[in-house]
């Protein structure tokens, strides 16, 4: 990864992780209502995927889906307003958190269904394909999504066809409160690729550069038409699955563990000792997102409701061919 | 005029559709060399390619989520559920997908596409090969639902369809794909814009309101009773969303009767929905007798064919219904 490829993801990690901590404590304070799922301590892996991919490039997404919006170019303040449900949020307030989507950065979506996403990304990359471009489509989903059929059918699919997808599996070990050895019959989701005749790599999630060697290799097997590849990105979740759980299913051992491995922690660990930003200039850095973060919240509270009579909009598009 | 089959009708619109725009695409189940399971999109491999024309695995839940992220980035796909009982497995993607992501994402995106799946009894398929499940994607907002009756209407309906901007589900009905009706030369393109009724045939004294395959067997009715001297009008609503409010209730204000027929189970059809319609309109100041529904049996479909016959509505108990009305 080059130098400014590595400021990129550090840069786009501060704004996930403090945009997502923003998010708490407003949803603790009553700005903010709704199911909030949070990525704090698995920013590596949409940071550094989103890092490859081009605005032309698509990604579906997952309700723990913050983190890929930013990283596939969202703007803080617009989602932000968008988990208020404000009008100048992305999806005008429709949405909310599970359902950013932001179609001109290529994001078709967060998804509230669980596994709901992936074929979606594999229509995109059926289009792509149809209409001739080099476009790639990636899905992130969770390690809980891998056990519904949709994933089953559309890797079989994907891999017929060839298809520019990649299929990123976010394993944080919890399907909502279920442990994935409790209800997955393989140790490694990746290894269910080979079913597929699709190759499944399993990489450390909390490490961008490991992140990074699957994802570019993916990326080349995609644009060359030879079709998708699994990456599995071992990850874990800090907070609860929800804003409001109360995390009775694992320890406060294993959470310290987990965030003993901060990938923004890591990071920063290595730029400075590569002499990439200096301990001031990363505070500095901090200080920026921070102020940034404070931005956002501003505009988005200080954002106009959705005006009642437009209710009805957009149920249907009125236009045709 | 030329006669041609309703499944041809359906053929010629896919065709002329994809010879006019290269971002059309067909997908589903055996369409391809094979041409279907009702055979009606044979020879279009043969002059679309496989890419254009392309076979599935058998996969309802991802050819639908597929379409819908291949409609949300450019192209306009046509997708064939074999029977319209394996939407069920399609549901997920149809029903909170395709359905919603336009509304859901502000209107960023549209969805153009079109399930096209044949409903219906009457052919000896049994219980899961013969429902006509209408009224479960017509409940949900954000999907229009078309079911032609005629060739001329399955052609210029299925073009609409294509033509509009959003997932558009086309109940086809299996016992008409053989009947032949008047269809414009291929060149005439024309078009049956969604959204409006069709008066099939105009009388004075009581309106039958219907659609599929229920369609000819008003007109049958209606000719019985047009010999005694009874003048019935048949509407056909041909598109149940967005549905032609306008048509049903000034029918109804002219006869003052109405009869609702469909094939589907009555309990929670879309008659029901028909008849709520006219009872909270000024229509309900013309009637001379209360809104009548006649739909399905609320029971499978099942195989022994008297069985079979005997769970939809019939001449016979549409017959029955009419004079109960008279
Ligand atoms: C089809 C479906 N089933 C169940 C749920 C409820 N639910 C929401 S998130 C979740 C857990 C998903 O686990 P995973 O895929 O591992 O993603 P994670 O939350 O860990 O990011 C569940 C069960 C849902 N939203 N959709
Ligand atoms: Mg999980």
């Amino acid at each position: 990864m080059d130098k400014q490829t590595i400021l990129n993801v550090h840069e786009t990690m501060l704004v996930i992780r403090k945009f997502e901590e923003r998010a708490l404590n407003l949803f603790e304070t009553n700005k903010l209502r709704g199911s909030v799922h949070l990525s704090i301590g698995q920013e590596a892996v949409a940071a550094t995927v989103g890092a490859y991919l081009r605005d032309e490039d698509y990604i579906t997404s997952t309700h723990r889906g913050h983190g890929h919006a930013i990283a596939k170019g969202a703007r803080a303040d617009r989602a932000m307003a968008e988990l208020m449900g404000k009008v100048t949020g992305y999806c005008g307030g429709r949405g909310g958190s599970m359902h950013i989507a932001d179609v001109d950065k290529g994001n078709l979506g967060a998804n509230a269904i669980v596994g709901g996403g992936i074929p979606h990304a594999a229509g995109a990359a059926l289009s792509a394909k149809m209409r001739g471009t080099d476009q790639v489509a990636v899905t992130f989903f969770g390690d809980g999504a891998s056990n519904e059929g949709i994933f089953h059918e559309t890797l079989n699919m994907a891999s017929i066809w060839k298809l520019p997808v990649i299929f990123i599996c976010e394993n944080n070990l919890y399907g909502m409160t279920t442990n994935v050895e409790r209800v997955t019959s393989v140790k490694d989701i990746a290894v269910r690729g080979a079913a597929y005749d699709i190759p499944g790599v399993v990489v450390d999630g909390n490490d961008v550069f490991s992140v990074e060697k699957a994802f570019k290799k993916a990326l080349k097997r995609a644009k060359a038409g030879d079709g998708p590849t699994l990456i599995e990105a071992k990850t874990y979740r800090w907070k609860g699955h929800w804003t409001g759980d109360p995390e009775m299913y694992r320890s406060r051992d294993e959470v310290s563990s987990w965030k003993e491995k901060c990938p923004i922690l890591r990071l920063e660990a290595h730029m400075i000792e590569n002499q990439l930003l200096t301990e001031e200039q990363i505070r500095t850095k901090h200080q920026e997102i921070d102020q940034l973060i404070d931005e956002a919240e501003r505009f988005a509270l200080e954002s106009p409701e959705p005006d009642p009579s437009t209710v009805l909009d957009n149920v249907f598009d009125e236009g045709d061919q | 005029m030329r006669e041609i089959t309703y499944a041809q009708a359906i053929q010629e619109a896919m065709s002329e559709e994809m010879r006019r725009d290269q971002n059309i695409m067909f997908m589903g189940e055996d369409i391809g060399v094979y041409g279907g399971a009702f055979g009606v999109s044979r020879g279009m491999f043969e002059e679309f390619g496989d890419k254009r024309v392309r076979d599935t695995p058998i996969t309802e839940l991802a050819i639908t989520g597929c379409a819908a992220g291949a409609a949300m980035t450019g192209l306009r796909p046509i997708v064939e559920i074999m029977f319209s009982d394996f939407m069920t497995l399609a549901m997920e993607q149809l029903v909170n997908q395709a359905a919603k992501n336009r509304f859901q994402f502000g209107g960023q995106a549209a969805v153009p596409m079109v399930l096209r799946t044949p409903g219906g009894s009457g052919t000896g398929a049994a219980e899961q090969h013969s429902q006509s499940l209408e009224a479960w994607v017509c409940h949900v907002p954000g999907l229009k639902v078309v079911i032609p009756s005629t060739p001329y209407d399955a052609k210029g309906l299925l073009k609409a369809a294509i033509r509009d901007n959003n997932p558009v589900v086309f109940i086809e009905q299996k016992l008409l794909y053989r009947t032949k009706g008047e269809v414009p030369e291929p060149g005439d393109d024309y078009i049956i814009e969604l959204g409006k009724a069709d008066i099939k045939r105009e009388g004075s004294d009581l309106t039958i309101i219907t659609y599929g395959r229920m369609v000819p067997r008003a007109l049958e009715v209606a000719e019985a009773f047009s010999q005694k001297g009874t003048s019935i009008e048949v509407i056909d609503i041909r598109t149940l969303v967005p549905l032609d409010t306008e048509a049903l209730i000034s029918s109804a204000k002219k006869t003052g009767r109405v009869l609702i027929v469909h094939e589907a189970c009555q309990r929670g059809g879309y008659g029901g929905e028909i008849a709520g319609l006219i009872a909270d309109s000024e229509a309900f100041f013309y009637l001379d007798a209360p809104i009548k529904r006649l739909g399905g049996l609320d029971v499978p479909i099942p195989y022994n064919p008297n069985l079979e016959a005997q769970v939809v509505p019939t001449v016979e108990s549409i017959t029955k219904a009419v004079n109960e009305l008279l």
